[in-house]
């Protein structure tokens, strides 16, 4: 980038809300059936039907805003954003104008070695449009997506970088996600992002005209159309030339952005207060209800943890993939002296996290933790108790004793497994006799080979040490 | 058959089950009443003969079976045409909708049907609702029964022609404006525009949906107060619509005035033709004789709600009609060359003129310019009006004024745009402030009927209904 200049950057975040019904009437909101099975009269805009605030919807929007510390309206109102578009059946999107359910919020994500904060100037909910699929034999209307709850995130434009986009569009998915208000799939349009951009020169307080670039449905292509929109700005003032505001889509084939449509000739949406649905009014109570029933963000369990049991950042990233993952984790860890090491067990398969619920109780995990702390049960001993816990939910201590996992520590019985191993690996007792250490663990390894991990590593170390000087 | 306008809900419903005649007859009495009159009164969309006799025939049996039914069980009526009705063309006197069928009821329908009423079909209207003489119907003018050279007001033209005419015993209309109460009194018979909230609108085609409510047209106030108690009621699909309890109408409807008080409305007596505000003093004197106390009182914003009104209902309008886009139903310009002209020519063909005056004036009253200066002060002189109103009526039992500035005219007489609004000046202010207001026949000028109008409290129809019947019993 230029180094002359200086990037801004606002964003605007529109995020699907995870409600069983669509915003206004009954309809499933699932995503991804067959087109046009789930809309009624009223999600396709027929004469007479009405629409009926879904109230998980006012809930969920109102959670976004108080993890992103806004202020809530106990007073507000729909409004009319009236448009035609053939995928917005009755030529309105029914939104919020002048006023929204949160204003002036904040959220503070890494940047460099610290944090930075970005202000949120403004949540509003609002009502999804339909889909128009271009096929060859002309356009199709989907309008199962019609109607299903969004909520628009406005920030001020305190970004300068595609860098720190990113960073908040992270930071922001992953807060949402973890308290259960969308499930963030950029693939299916549950988020997504419109940039207003715009550079000056460095050094210069006013800003400059600004870009709005549309609709970018991932981290990458955000920051891609950031980059190059922030170049393309700089050559044309470079070259004497003259920036307006404009709307601009993005080419995510050629990562580059082109114009849509000029600002000042943008159309007026003629706002009106939406008459078939009455105002939004909340209480205090509920509002510091549903503040109660938010989850603490994962950022901050992290930064807990990690502080308290000393866990990689990549194991409590794992263990934070999801709110009942964690809240599993920190519950059964409460009940164990051995956190760390059910933490590292638990964080082995994250893939599974991510998509699974933990199946085992809290004092099962717990008691695992306990076992494989003591040294009771080695790791793969552990590994192997988990998987069976994972399928059927039992006292794991009772298990190891069925199975026969735990560590052997009997001393003649290794002594045995010792001398074999020393006789069939003939020539790793060479070696370690002739100066290479490392030989000793390799045959550490046969031993724990022979025994499917439980040997007692401390106790094989001894007698193979014993029996490789005296031999 | 003259008689058949005697005939009421009370008295049919007696004569089903006293056996003194079947549903199939009342049904045939109103299918025929219906053939003779419809040549020169224009006053039905649809007719569904045959649904009707089924209906009808099922109610016999039930009847006969000695099942226990609701009082409307086998009283033939009919809807009018914004109101949907399953599987019946419903097409708001616009080709825009001329063959939309919904798929759906409307609450009201749905309840009447519950109630074993008897549909005989949809009734002509303004196109879109928007009109006050029954003129800018796309499929023809509806005519006054009671002359047929003469208009029967509007929007609610044929609901209240058909009713007067004897071809419906009662009927559904909608007002937004005055357009349930107006042709009630221009055609000599009982309309009442309920509190808003208090029918669901599920199923009306919106207008203006914050002063859009379903309304009755009935021959007398009784059926109105039978009516209102089988339609009313809580919606969860209407977020407007209200969870106040449904009163027991017709109990106590008896009990006359005496004790009541009413505000005449001073600016009525000096908009009203010379003949009107005789019979309003008349029913002022008449009021008094029965026992209420009867003062002047001025409302000295009426005049500003006109203009507030139309400002209102048009913005409204503009949002709530641009779904039609010649698109998925109703008439379409399939000769365009793209998509786009095919909406744009849709729309310009497919719209009458007052619809398209009426959307022009709402998109522009929303325009950033002219949001302030038009929407957001209308908004606020409907904020005064129901303060004012309300204010009034937590003294007075009800406000007293007419219904019409004056009695039917002839077609030809009001051709001019701002002419024909201004004969809504008297029914605005109830439908601003969201107020139930009853327009009942007193007295006659030139021969034509009189309608005098009652606005009461917000869920005050029961008390209107006792005043309205005192006014009703006690005239000449």
């Amino acid at each position: 980038m230029n180094t002359r200049y200086e990037t801004v950057i606002g964003l605007e975040t529109h995020i699907e809300l995870k409600t069983e019904t669509k915003a206004f009437c009954s309809c499933s909101a699932v995503y991804g059936d067959e087109p046009n099975t789930h809309c009624c009269p009223v999600c396709t805009g027929m004469p007479g039907a009405l629409p009926v605030l879904n109230a998980k919807a006012v809930e969920l929007a109102v959670k976004a805003g108080l993890l992103l510390h806004c202020r809530v309206s106990l007073w507000s109102k729909m409004d009319r954003k009236n448009y035609y578009y053939p995928d917005l059946p009755k030529a309105y999107q029914i939104s919020q104008y002048d006023r929204p359910l949160c204003t002036g919020g904040w959220l503070d994500i890494p940047s460099g070695e610290g944090t930075k904060r970005i202000r949120i100037e403004r949540i509003h909910l609002e009502e999804d449009a339909g889909k128009l699929l271009h096929t060859e034999n002309g356009t199709l209307l989907d309008l199962n997506r019609c109607g299903v709850p969004l909520i628009e995130i406005v920030t001020m434009p305190d970004f300068r970088g595609p860098e720190e986009v990113t960073a908040y569009l992270r930071e922001l998915r992953e807060r949402i996600r973890f308290a259960g208000i969308s499930d963030c799939r950029m693939n299916e349009g549950s988020l997504r992002c419109d940039v207003n951009l715009s550079i000056r020169p460095v050094g210069e307080k006013h800003l400059g005209e600004r870009a709005e670039i549309k609709n970018l449905n991932s981290f990458q292509f955000a920051a891609k159309a950031i980059a190059y929109e922030a170049e393309r700005q700089a050559a044309v003032l470079d070259a004497g030339g003259v920036l307006f505001p404009e709307t601009r889509g993005f080419n995510e084939s050629t990562g580059t952005t082109f114009s849509m449509r000029r600002k000042e000739s943008q159309s007026d949406y003629h706002f009106f207060p939406e008459p078939d649905l009455p105002p939004i009014v909340l209480t205090q109570e509920t509002v510091e209800r549903w503040k109660s029933e938010l989850p603490e963000p994962p950022s901050s369990r992290r930064e807990r943890w990690q502080e308290r049991w000393s866990l990689a950042r990549e194991t409590a990233e794992a263990l934070t993939v999801s709110r009942e993952a964690a809240d599993s984790f920190e519950r059964a860890a409460g009940m164990t002296r051995y956190p760390k090491q059910l933490a590292v067990l638990l964080a082995a398969d994250p893939a599974r996290l991510e998509t699974e619920r933990i199946p085992v109780s809290d004092k099962h995990l717990a008691a695992l933790a306990d076992l494989l702390g003591s040294g009771a049960v080695g790791n793969a001993a552990a590994k192997e108790l988990l998987e069976r816990l994972w399928q059927e939910d039992a006292d794991p201590v009772e298990m190891a004793e069925r199975l026969g996992l735990g560590k052997i520590t009997d001393r003649a019985a290794l002594e045995e497994l010792a001398r074999e191993v020393i006789g069939s690996c003939a020539r790793m007792a060479q070696d370690y006799r002739a100066g290479k250490t490392a030989a000793l663990q390799a045959l550490i390894g046969q031993m724990m080979r022979r025994t499917q991990g439980r040997a007692d590593p401390e106790l094989s170390r001894e007698i193979l040490l014993n029996l490789l000087k005296s031999q | 058959m003259r008689n058949g306008e005697k005939w009421t809900v009370q008295t049919l419903a007696r004569a089903l089950r006293g056996g003194k005649c079947s549903a199939r007859e009342l049904t045939l009495a109103c299918l025929k009443r219906i053939e003779a009159c419809e040549p020169e009164v224009h006053a039905f969309l649809t007719v569904t003969r045959e649904k009707a006799l089924t209906a009808a025939d099922r109610i016999d049996a039930r009847l006969a079976a000695g099942e226990e039914l609701p009082l409307l069980a086998g009283i033939p009526m009919a809807i009018k045409d914004n109101i949907c009705t399953k599987g019946v063309r419903t097409t708001c006197a616009s080709r825009m909708l001329e063959n939309f069928i919904p798929p759906y009821d409307a609450d009201a329908a749905e309840r009447l049907h519950q109630a074993g009423a008897v549909l005989l079909g949809k009734l002509n209207m303004d196109e879109f609702a928007m009109g006050s003489d029954t003129g800018t119907s796309a499929f023809g003018p509806t005519a006054n029964p009671l002359d047929v050279s003469r208009v029967p007001g509007g929007s609610s033209g044929g609901s209240a022609a058909a009713v007067a005419a004897g071809e419906a015993v009662f009927a559904l209309g909608s007002d937004t404006g005055g357009s349930v109460r107006q042709p009630a009194a221009l055609c000599g018979v009982v309309g009442l525009r309920p509190t808003y909230g208090r029918i669901s609108r599920y199923g009306l085609t919106g207008f203006a949906p914050s002063l859009d409510q379903i309304g009755l047209v009935t021959r007398d106030v009784p059926d109105c107060a039978a009516v209102l108690a089988a339609v009313a009621g809580f919606d969860p699909r209407d977020a407007t619509s209200s969870r106040v309890p449904v009163d027991d109408y017709l109990t106590g409807i008896g009990e006359g005035v005496r004790g009541m008080r009413a505000a005449l409305v001073r600016e009525s007596l000096e908009e009203s033709s010379p003949g009107v505000r005789r019979e309003l003093l008349r029913a002022a004197a008449r009021l008094e004789t029965l026992g209420a106390r009867v003062d002047e009182l001025s409302l000295p914003f009426l005049r500003d709600m006109l203009p507030a009104y139309h400002i209102l209902s048009s913005a409204e309008a503009s949002s709530n009609l641009a779904r039609f886009d010649g698109i998925r139903y109703g008439f379409s310009a399939t000769d365009a060359a793209d998509w786009q002209e095919r909406i744009r020519e849709s729309r310009s063909r497919g719209f009458g003129r007052e619809v398209k005056r009426r959307i022009l004036l709402g998109t522009f009253v929303l325009t950033k310019e002219q949001y302030g200066p038009c929407y957001e002060k209308a908004r606020r002189l409907k904020g005064k009006t129901l303060a004012s109103l309300r204010t009034a009526l937590s003294y007075y039992d009800f406000l007293l004024l007419p219904t019409s500035p004056e009695v039917a005219w002839k077609r030809e007489e009001k051709r001019d745009p701002v002419a024909m609004y201004r004969s809504d000046l008297f029914v605005v202010p109830a439908s601003i402030a969201g107020l139930p207001a009853l327009s009942v026949p007193f007295g006659m000028d030139q021969g034509l009927p009189v309608g005098m109008q009652l606005v009461g409290r917000a869920f005050g129809e029961k008390e209107l209904f006792r005043a309205a019947h005192a006014l009703e019993e006690g005239k000449a």
